[in-house]
């Protein structure tokens, strides 16, 4: 037989690759320790994780215990991957828990989401790099920091990459901090769903389709979201194409949205710096301009008690999306100069206004687009919305 | 206390086969070292309790262990289960018309999952792969898995899961093979939880009694005086669930049926589910709680491009069949139990969705 250079070079390849499985048959040892620790930690108990990197075949599963530390040597030297997972919708799952506190590591390439918290009351998600590598995919994982049905949530100092949906996504929750975190490359960099109580503040959310979303969604078991301030964050350069797989809410987000609510209440958009995000800088939208159905009888779909207020904006001359029906519209009628602050001018049945203010904005041009009039006659008049709302408290 | 650190593997394992075979040891060495249940201590070996009577892989069960089947069981890669409940001497369950009978304290309920070597014909052997059971102690329910070993002589205490491989012919006489996964004690409660506590799922009176006969098995255990019925009114108070592989049943029936026992756990208002809506109860009775025309809510990629989880008469555009047709672990339903395809039980559910009328 006769084997040139290329061939040898072949079966080299095949040989280190049947070694490299056989490491991957070989990791579920650190799999089994480490969740063998999860089950049988006690509560108080710190468990270090060591620098490293770390393959998982299933997802590491924190249930039931209180005041549980799960620290990593930092975001640069402890990694926990899940690019060869098996098993489990997530990467690390906390449930029923109390004061747990996740900190110092990076967590990537889960099959489904990466941190997934539900029902704990107390968590910290402080200094954690959670991340799909390489370029932005539909087959990445919907969520990247994804605590639901929570109570005080801090989530500070984190960085999310690559999110199919959100990198911080927080559901039907209440008392929620997100703080000094970094999003980009997701879909949407921080949502807010159905939750109440919410602080967003000091954070950077660059090049996501979407970058800051509180949005308030029907059918769920916690009905309505409200009290949510985004204070102070960069939202930067959010055009990025919008990858998130159609049927889920965030697909319907134009790429080039900064900041978007979406039907919640008691919203203050406050001092952000909001930056070249081409389509909608900031957007107050009803549900049905998603033009998804809605059952849900006590389900509010519009927004109302939203104060725009101080932010700043700045747009270099752009057209807005064309890859998202709003964005073409926008075009339509603005061409490469879209209003900086968007209201869809949708109110309920009867009333004549939900209360929107908008103030003080540095650059901040408006329209209302009069979606009932299917957004014939816009008006650009910022003059009905010149008014306050009392301000949410601001964080310590 | 346990010294949480994790030891440090070289990370190029897998370059050296004795390094590989060292680390491996030493990872089995911590494994045995951590192993420090708190009181009180389950027993290492499944044989300990004395559930089962003559050699144990043969599962005669003792005086005081009943044997029970379910009307709908859980889908799980096509193991085969056998079920046992094994009550303190002297003791009774109380029957519920809702929900899960009560235990007294002490009671264990047993279930072992096995593959005939050749499912069309069982006499040539089975092989038992593991048993779970679930304990009632004061303070609630606690869940444990025990391991078969090879020999199928006994089977031993396992927190942190497993996996083995398996193989079996199926039905058809197709050779079938798979990585069996024993699950670890969290994700018991993955599918075991009501408002995050363990409980049981399939001692219902749903899942046991039957459609033809209600005597089977309860009156033999109401007479055997192991059951308890407060109020005889909830006998038939209690609506059994369609056995989903009778083709001769109504479709309606038998999906919902199935829907109850494969989704339903999780899928319910107080249930690991809550979060998505979607609720799968057999007697759920709100069209869109049961995902028709209701888009998802956090559904990812596993919405696989659809919109809602049922779009009626179109099976190809529900987000809820798509889910049981894939087996990548991000987009699979049920989340845990499963990584196969249930071919007939997606065909079930594909007939029943192709069958509904828009409302």
């Amino acid at each position: 037989m006769f084997l040139s250079f290329r061939h040898i070079g072949l079966l080299l390849e095949l040989w280190v690759s049947v070694l490299s499985i056989t490491a991957v048959w070989a990791q579920p040892d650190v799999q089994r320790r480490l969740q063998t620790q999860l089950i049988l930690a006690e509560d108080g108990d710190v468990i270090e994780l060591p620098a490293g990197r770390m393959e998982f075949t299933n997802t590491l599963w924190l249930d039931g215990k209180r005041r549980i530390t799960l620290r990593g040597a930092g975001t640069d030297r402890t990694v926990l991957s899940f690019r060869h997972q098996q098993q489990g919708a997530e990467g690390l799952k906390i449930t029923n828990a109390a004061d747990v506190v996740i900190e110092g590591f990076t967590i990537e390439n889960g099959r489904g989401d990466l941190i997934k918290a539900q029902q704990v009351q107390g968590l910290v998600l402080r200094n954690i790099k959670a991340q799909w590598t390489g370029k932005p995919r539909k087959t990445n994982g919907a969520y990247a920091l994804y605590p639901v049905q929570c109570v005080r949530v801090r989530i500070e100092r984190c960085t999310t990459v690559g999110a199919s949906d959100a990198g911080i996504y927080v559901g039907q929750s209440d008392s929620v901090w997100v703080n000094g975190c970094l999003a980009y490359h997701n879909v949407a960099g921080i949502e807010i769903e159905n939750t109440t109580n919410a602080w967003v503040w000091s954070n950077t959310a660059r090049d996501n389709a979407g970058g800051i979303l509180v949005f308030d969604l029907p059918d769920l078991p916690k009905k309505r979201g409200g009290r949510v301030l985004v204070w102070k964050n960069e939202v930067v350069h959010n055009n990025h194409r919008n990858f998130a797989p159609k049927g889920n809410i965030v697909a319907n987000v134009p790429p080039g949205t900064g900041i978007m609510v979406l039907a919640t209440r008691e919203v203050e958009v406050a001092e952000n710096a909001l930056r070249n995000n081409r389509t909608a800088s900031t957007a107050i939208v009803s549900y049905h301009l998603s033009r998804l159905p809605i059952q849900d009888t006590a389900y509010v779909p519009y927004p109302s008690e939203v104060y725009v207020h101080h932010n700043t904006y700045c747009t270099s001359k752009r057209k807005p999306t064309w890859k998202h029906r709003l964005g073409f519209l926008l075009w339509w009628k603005f061409g490469r100069r879209p209003p900086h602050i968007l209201y869809d001018g949708l109110t309920a049945p009867g009333t004549s206004e939900e209360r929107l203010c908008i103030q003080h904005n540095e650059n901040g041009s408006y329209a209302n687009l009069n979606a009932a009039q299917n957004f014939k006659q816009i008006s650009r008049h910022v003059a009905p919305h010149d008014c306050s709302l009392p301000l949410l408290p601001r964080p310590e | 206390m346990l010294h949480h650190t994790i030891a440090r593997c070289p990370c190029c394992l897998g370059q050296n086969k004795s390094l590989l075979l060292a680390c491996g040891l030493m990872a089995a060495a911590l494994v045995l070292a951590a192993f420090d249940w708190p009181a009180p201590r389950p027993k290492q070996r499944l044989s300990e309790y004395g559930f089962f009577v003559g050699p144990l892989a043969q599962l005669q069960p003792a005086a005081d262990v009943l044997s029970y089947e379910v009307n709908a069981p859980l889908f799980s890669d096509y193991a085969e289960k056998a079920r046992f409940i094994a009550l303190p001497p002297g003791t009774r369950m109380l029957f519920r018309a809702q929900g899960p009978f009560d235990f007294p304290e002490g009671s264990v309920l047993i279930k072992n999952f096995f593959y005939f070597h050749k499912k069309q014909n069982p006499e040539q052997g089975r092989r038992i792969v593991e048993t779970r059971l679930l304990v009632r102690e004061a303070e609630g329910w606690r869940a444990l898995t025990y391991v078969w070993n090879a020999a199928q002589t006994e089977a031993f205490l396992e927190v942190a899961g497993a996996e083995m491989p398996v193989e079996w012919k199926d039905a058809t006489g197709k050779r079938r093979t798979l990585h069996y996964q024993v699950p670890n004690i969290n994700q018991c409660k993955g599918c075991h939880a009501t408002d995050g506590q363990l409980v049981p799922i399939g001692v219902t009176a749903a899942q046991l009694l039957r459609r033809r006969d209600d005597a089977y098995p309860l009156a033999q255990w109401v007479a055997a005086g192991r059951l308890a019925v407060g109020d005889k009114a909830q006998l038939t108070d209690a609506v059994p669930l369609a056995d989903y592989e009778n083709p001769t049943l109504p479709i309606e029936a038998r999906a919902r049926a199935y829907l109850h026992a494969n989704c339903a756990h999780c899928h319910n208002a107080r249930g690991p589910a809550s979060t998505s809506g979607l609720f799968l109860e057999a007697s759920q009775t709100d069209p869109m709680r049961l995902g028709v025309n209701k888009p998802p809510v956090a559904a990812g990629r596993g919405s696989g491009n659809r919109k809602y989880s049922i779009a009626p008469g179109k099976p190809h555009e529900s987000i809820l069949l798509y889910r049981m047709e894939q087996d990548d672990p991000g987009i699979r339903m049920p989340e845990l139990g499963r990584q196969v395809v249930h071919r007939e039980g997606v065909e079930l559910i594909r007939q029943w969705i192709h069958q509904l009328a828009a409302p």
